[in-house]
């Protein structure tokens, strides 16, 4: 058994060495905290096949419970743009991949990240239709109103309005990124699908220091 | 009755006794229940309207003997009845004007007799009779507040079997009279509840309405409307507060169109005639002259026919018509099935008309209604609020509660826009006291000081007029606001955002804003978690801000709390926004005593926490530099108040700011020297900036591009340079020559001030002017004294005044041409200017050359009418001044003498209280005594006394000079014995025991000429005088030596002659 784990040792901090090189904002015993951390997640798996990993429930369970993430739709685009190779699982190298973005991503990569999210079939663009499908909830609806999606089509038309520098009609990777730019309070535009400072200090030191502390 | 009549009863006094009933439409519905009451008993209660009363009820009657006929025994002027008790007593006894009754059934008989008389007889019974009952059925049943056991008592009895039934009657009757006390007090509720009481908000909207219908013209309802008081308390009440205690909101003066002046006063109770209150702080008679009426209407109807005729008559061209869409407070009458109505403020008249229908309705189907007060059909058309209901004064009473403070500073800007509106009323009223009541709130609210630059004042309030012409912007912001209302964190930020791209430096904005109540959502975001709401948020909150009411919303919203807590945050760019914002925020008094008693100084002071000045900083250092920027901003804005100063310095901000002072960065050095300047004001800065080594940033920061930071550092220089060691330090730094540089940029003249202050301030110090010689600084100086505003003109007359002091610069004066412009400046207002150029032309004027010029310019008289300015600066630095003008002049006697009335004004000013002008003074009269004639003349004004009543100061410079002016009136006539004799040598031969050798010099010479009378001689000896003249001979003062010689010469021959005269 001990034989087994100090294999074990052997081979994370081997693939905590090779990853921490691909991934630039992690030092190798950070990568081998998130390792472990991912293994953790995953538990005690009999069968490790290959191209194994994380599965959507187990995902959204981590970004719900440790991120505060509620948005179901969002919650999926986040584990969609996790799971780069889209096979369902996110391994352990998107895992650290989209980690690095998630937690200390430069300005450049949560642009890109936000958009891919955001960027519902994937087309390169982000459409009236999806702006739509993503903030329908975000206004109390007034039952006295005659079309309760008024304001959220409004919503729409302001956010186009706001974003859409080639006008258009929707917004390509350059209005968004451009728009950002300008008011970095839009990064997020239609939807919280990063965590804010507070849970990642929180998750760092749960990852980082107390594993250590063992 | 008893308790009818004790609560519900309005009696004028409230003590027991002799009070009297007022005539009030209660009271006399409750006498005429008590008549009526009295009248039937007989008839329906035979048996017990005859049992006897304990003791008779007795009063004065206006009945006589002759209203009596049958039954009674009539003997002259007494009326006896037939009727007797047991004891033979008659039930009823008339003697005039007294008169007894025993019996109800006499009572009521009395009351068929007195005829129309009847109220009054019953009045008058009750008047005498306070609780009848005590007196029908005996001590024991007095009308006791709170559980009556009398009855019980009374029942106990009735049970204990009584003979002759006399207690069952007893209590059948007391069971009677307490009937008719419910009944009483059910009605006279019924009728309470029906008077509707005034409140200050009706009154006011009845005047207003009076108002629009004064003028001119045949049609006018009356010529004038007008209060006493144009001062409005937070109640709305105008009366002063010991008299809104009783209840009186405001008095009138109504100019009726056909009677005299009506001075009316208007209280809760309703409105009468006064003795003629015609403004408030006279002793005024407010007694009660008249009737009470329900409003000022039914009043004015009452007392002036023409007003009654034209108001039933006519359909009124309204003169004044407000507006149909501006909103009337309007406020309805509370009946008893609707007590929860409040005030409701209703925007059209079409509903106004509904409700008004729907009230009619209730008041119709409202049983027994008698006489509902409304106003007459034809002034609701109009729109004439009703009378108010007690739950607006219920609600009054708790406004009232509010602290102290928030009232006063409500009552401030209350009054305002009051104001504005008055002055739409042809012929308001009497304006004095308002002016003076808001000034004296604003000095209790703010005991603190400040430098008043920036400082905002108090805007009237600019609203749109009507919704109709209101910007397209306003609605988009108002549906912004509504998502940012009802939306989620996503939703919030994308209305944020799109809010931002409005021009929120337009008014137009800022205002929609918060007309929409966009103010509290905005502030309420603050107040989450969210930091990217929070950052949106603040960036608008930031921008609108510049504009005051907004700054002022905030404030009142409570804003500035919630942004100091901010403070606290982690994120960098948070405490940015939150700094700047207050930096907006704080520039009236009011925001930056709110920053402080929250703890902001403390926390603005702890970001300027960070490295400055290091040459490669990281990412993070430089937010931390950044964040200590916008501390630096707010604390500028903060650093106005005084008492923020010293919280600034007790945080620790010094220290911190002198790092930050070391920054290279333009817009950190700006607010940083700003604040440093505006706290100069205070000793320990000026100390701190000495001591911390500031002197030499800043003087370094003169010599940057920025003329906004130059402006602060010379301004910083011109406060600190007080001090002589900050002087040095300036020139020590080299800072002398890059503020003359600075004059060459005189078309920035709030630099120009500030650079030429510290150019005064500097050239204190000799080794200071010397420099500016070097540089050349006068002649530019000299250039400025012309087309300049008063606030360099101050600086550069004062640097000029300190360099004149040496005599080479009072030549360079003179050849760049500045005496004429100086002796011009002598006709100006400014006492700080006068006290300078005063100052300045007293220096040139010791140069012969110069003061050929002055003469020429009639420079002196200029100076001699300065001594009537009403400031003792300007007229001890005047008198200072005189003093070189008559040494240098020519004919200087004579020209002194041609200034009618100007030496009785130079004596009179010897009365002064003022130190300074006093040594001046004596100064100047010491030099016009040189001239034997003016002499005379001073001599005639009295000068000799006045002066010999100044000896007993023991102010060494007024010593001098007091000693000087006594030596040169010695010279006239028989002033030394008169000297003498008004007590002036003792006290002068005790300044020889001063300190000060020029005190010694004077008071030697004033000796020596008082020597010369022998009875002076003798004062002086006796005061020992010989001794100190001796010891002050061994002076190396040749002038002290020879007049100290003199002095003891003379004592000595005097001896001698003494001596001679007795042996021969």
């Amino acid at each position: 058994m001990s034989e087994m784990s100090a294999m074990n040792r052997k081979l994370i901090q081997n693939l905590a060495e090779t990853l921490s090189k691909q991934v630039k904002r992690f030092n190798k015993t950070e990568a081998e905290c998130l390792i472990r951390l991912f293994n953790g997640l995953i538990g005690d798996q009999t069968e490790r096949r290959v191209g194994n990993g994380l599965d959507r429930g187990k995902f959204r369970n981590v970004l719900h419970k440790t991120f505060g993430m509620t948005d179901d739709m969002i919650m999926d685009r986040v584990f969609r743009a996790f799971d780069k190779d889209n096979d369902s699982y996110v391994s352990v190298k998107e895992w650290i991949e989209g980690l690095s973005v998630f937690l200390r991503g430069t300005l450049d990569e949560k642009i890109k990240y936000c958009f891919d999210v955001y960027d519902l079939n994937g087309d390169g663009y982000i459409s009236r239709e999806e702006m739509f499908h993503m903030l329908k909830n975000s206004l109390i609806r007034q039952p006295t109103e005659e079309d309760p999606d008024e304001g959220i089509k409004d919503l729409v038309e302001i956010t186009v309005k706001k974003m859409d520098r080639d006008h258009d009609g929707r917004l390509s990777f350059a209005d968004f990124d451009k728009a950002v730019r300008e008011e970095n309070l839009l990064l997020e535009a239609f939807g919280t699908c990063l965590p804010d400072a507070k849970s990642i200090q929180a998750f760092e030191q749960h990852a980082f220091q107390e594993p250590l502390e063992h | 009755m008893g308790l009818a009549l004790t609560r519900a009863a309005q009696w004028t006094t409230a003590s027991s006794g002799t009070g009297k009933l007022e005539i009030t439409p209660l009271n006399e519905s409750l006498l005429k229940e008590i008549q009526r009451f009295v009248e039937q008993f007989s008839a329906r209660h035979p048996q017990e309207a005859k049992h006897v009363f304990k003791e008779p009820l007795q009063w004065k009657t206006s009945l006589e003997a002759s209203d009596f006929k049958t039954e009674y025994d009539i003997s002259g002027a007494s009326v006896v009845s037939h009727e007797k008790d047991r004891n033979g007593r008659p039930l009823l006894h008339l003697s005039p004007p007294l008169i007894s009754v025993l019996s109800l059934s006499q009572l009521s008989k009395l009351l068929q007799v007195a005829k129309e008389r009847k109220l009054k007889e019953v009045r008058a019974c009750l008047e005498a009779n306070r609780d009848p009952v005590v007196r029908m059925l005996g001590p024991s049943f007095a009308t006791v507040e709170g559980e009556d056991s009398s009855v019980l008592r009374l029942l106990e009895k009735v049970r204990g079997g009584d003979p002759g039934g006399e207690t069952e009657i007893q209590a059948r009757l007391l069971l009677l009279l307490q009937q008719l006390d419910t009944q009483l007090l059910s009605t006279s509720l019924k009728q309470i509840s029906q008077e509707v009481r005034l409140s200050p908000a009706a009154v006011k909207n009845e005047v207003e309405l009076l108002k629009s219908f004064c003028g001119s013209g045949e049609k006018r309802l009356l010529k004038s409307v007008n209060y006493t008081s144009d001062y409005e308390f937070s109640n709305g009440c105008r009366s002063p507060p010991w008299r809104q205690v009783h209840g009186e909101i405001c008095y009138l003066i109504v100019e009726p169109c056909d009677t005299d002046t009506l001075y009316i006063t208007c209280c809760t109770a309703g409105v009468f005639l006064n003795g003629g209150i015609k403004q408030e702080g006279e002793e005024s008679p407010y007694d009660r002259s008249g009737d009470v009426y329900k409003d000022l209407v039914s009043l004015l109807k009452a007392h002036s026919v023409h007003f009654a005729d034209q108001i039933n008559t006519q359909d009124f061209a309204v003169q004044e018509e407000p507006p149909s869409t501006q909103k009337i407070p309007h406020v309805e009458s509370v009946d008893a099935e609707e007590p929860g109505q409040t005030l409701r403020a209703h925007e059209h008249q079409e509903k106004n008309a509904h409700d008004r229908a729907r009230q009619q309705q209730l008041a119709a189907s409202k049983p027994g209604g008698k006489k509902k007060l409304e106003p007459s059909p034809k002034w609701k058309g109009l729109g004439l609020p009703s009378p108010q209901p007690e739950a607006e004064e219920r609600k009054k009473g708790k406004r009232t509660e509010k602290s102290t403070e928030k009232s006063a500073e409500s009552q401030a800007k209350a009054t305002r826009p009051d104001s504005r509106k008055k002055a739409d009323f042809s012929g308001s009223s009497l304006p004095v006291h308002q002016s003076s009541h808001r000034t004296k709130v604003t000095v209790e609210e703010f005991s603190e000081s400040s430098s008043e630059s920036g400082e905002d004042e108090e805007q009237p309030e600019r609203r749109p007029e009507s919704n109709t012409d209101l910007p397209s912007e306003y609605w988009q912001i108002q549906k912004l606001v509504k998502y940012l209302k009802g939306g989620n964190q996503t939703a919030t930020v994308i209305a944020l955002c799109s809010m931002r791209d409005f021009n929120l430096a337009q008014e137009t904005c800022q205002l929609a804003i918060r007309d929409v109540g966009g103010l509290e959502v905005l502030i309420n975001l603050l107040a989450t978690d969210e930091i990217k709401c929070k950052i949106g948020s603040l960036k608008i909150l930031k921008k609108i801000s510049q504009n005051s009411q907004i700054r002022r919303a905030i404030a009142d919203l409570g804003g500035l709390q919630i942004m100091v807590c901010i403070l606290d945050s982690p994120d960098k760019e948070l405490k940015c926004l939150s700094a700047e914002t207050i930096a907006n925020v704080a520039k009236f008094r009011r925001a930056r005593r709110t920053v402080r008693q929250h703890g902001g100084i403390k926390r603005l002071v702890e970001l300027l926490d960070c490295v400055p000045d290091s040459a490669a900083l990281t990412v993070e250092q430089e937010r931390d530099v950044e964040v200590a920027r916008c501390g630096a901003l707010a604390l500028w804005s903060c650093s106005k108040s005084t008492r923020n100063k010293e919280a600034i310095r007790r945080a620790g901000g010094i220290p911190l700011l002198a790092r930050l002072l070391k920054s290279p960065h333009e817009n950190m050095l700006i607010p940083v020297v700003g604040t440093l300047q505006e706290c100069a004001s205070e000793k320990s800065y000026r100390v701190a900036i000495q001591t911390e080594g500031m002197v030499e940033d800043l003087v370094k920061n003169l010599s940057c591009d920025n003329q906004e930071l130059q402006m602060h550092c010379a301004s910083a220089i011109f406060k600190c340079a007080e001090d002589k060691r900050t002087r040095d330090l300036v020139r020590h730094y080299a800072g002398l020559q890059p503020l003359v540089n600075l004059l060459g940029k005189s078309e920035n003249k709030q630099l120009l001030a500030a650079t030429t202050g510290a150019i005064w301030k500097c050239s204190i110090s000799m080794e200071n002017v010397a420099m500016f010689k070097e540089y050349k600084a006068l002649e530019i100086l000299v250039g400025l004294l012309t087309n300049q505003p008063e606030e360099v003109l101050v600086n550069v007359v004062g640097a000029l005044g300190e360099c004149a002091q040496q005599p080479a610069n009072r030549t360079t004066i003179y050849k760049s041409g500045g005496i004429p412009s100086l002796v011009n400046l002598l006709t100006g207002t400014n006492q700080a200017l006068l006290v300078n150029v005063t100052r300045a032309v007293g220096a040139c004027a010791t140069e012969p050359e110069n003061m050929a010029i002055i003469d020429r310019l009639d420079g002196v008289r200029l100076l001699w009418s300065l001594l009537k300015n009403p400031n003792p600066d300007v007229q001890a630095s005047a008198a200072w001044a005189i003093c070189p003008c008559i040494e240098n002049a020519k004919d200087a006697g004579e020209m002194v003498r041609s200034f009618v009335g100007g030496l009785e004004l130079i004596v009179n000013l010897l009365k002064s209280n003022n130190g300074e002008v006093l040594a001046s003074v004596c100064a100047a009269i010491a030099n016009i005594a040189k001239d034997e004639e003016n002499l005379a003349v001073i001599t005639d004004h009295g000068v000799v006394p006045m002066l010999a009543k100044l000896t007993n100061t023991t102010d060494d410079k007024l010593r001098r000079h007091l000693a000087e002016a006594i030596a040169r009136c010695c010279m006239w006539g028989s002033n030394r014995v008169a000297f003498g004799e008004a007590g002036a040598v003792a006290p002068l031969v005790r300044y020889l025991r001063s300190k000060d050798p020029s005190v010694h010099q004077a008071t030697a010479r004033a000796l020596f000429q008082l020597s010369k009378g022998p009875n002076n001689c003798i004062t002086m000896h006796e005061n020992g005088v010989v001794k100190l003249l001796i010891e002050m001979m061994g002076s190396t003062d040749e002038v002290l030596q020879e007049a100290s010689a003199g002095c003891v010469a003379n004592i000595r021959r005097l001896a001698l002659a003494n001596e001679k005269a007795r042996y021969s």
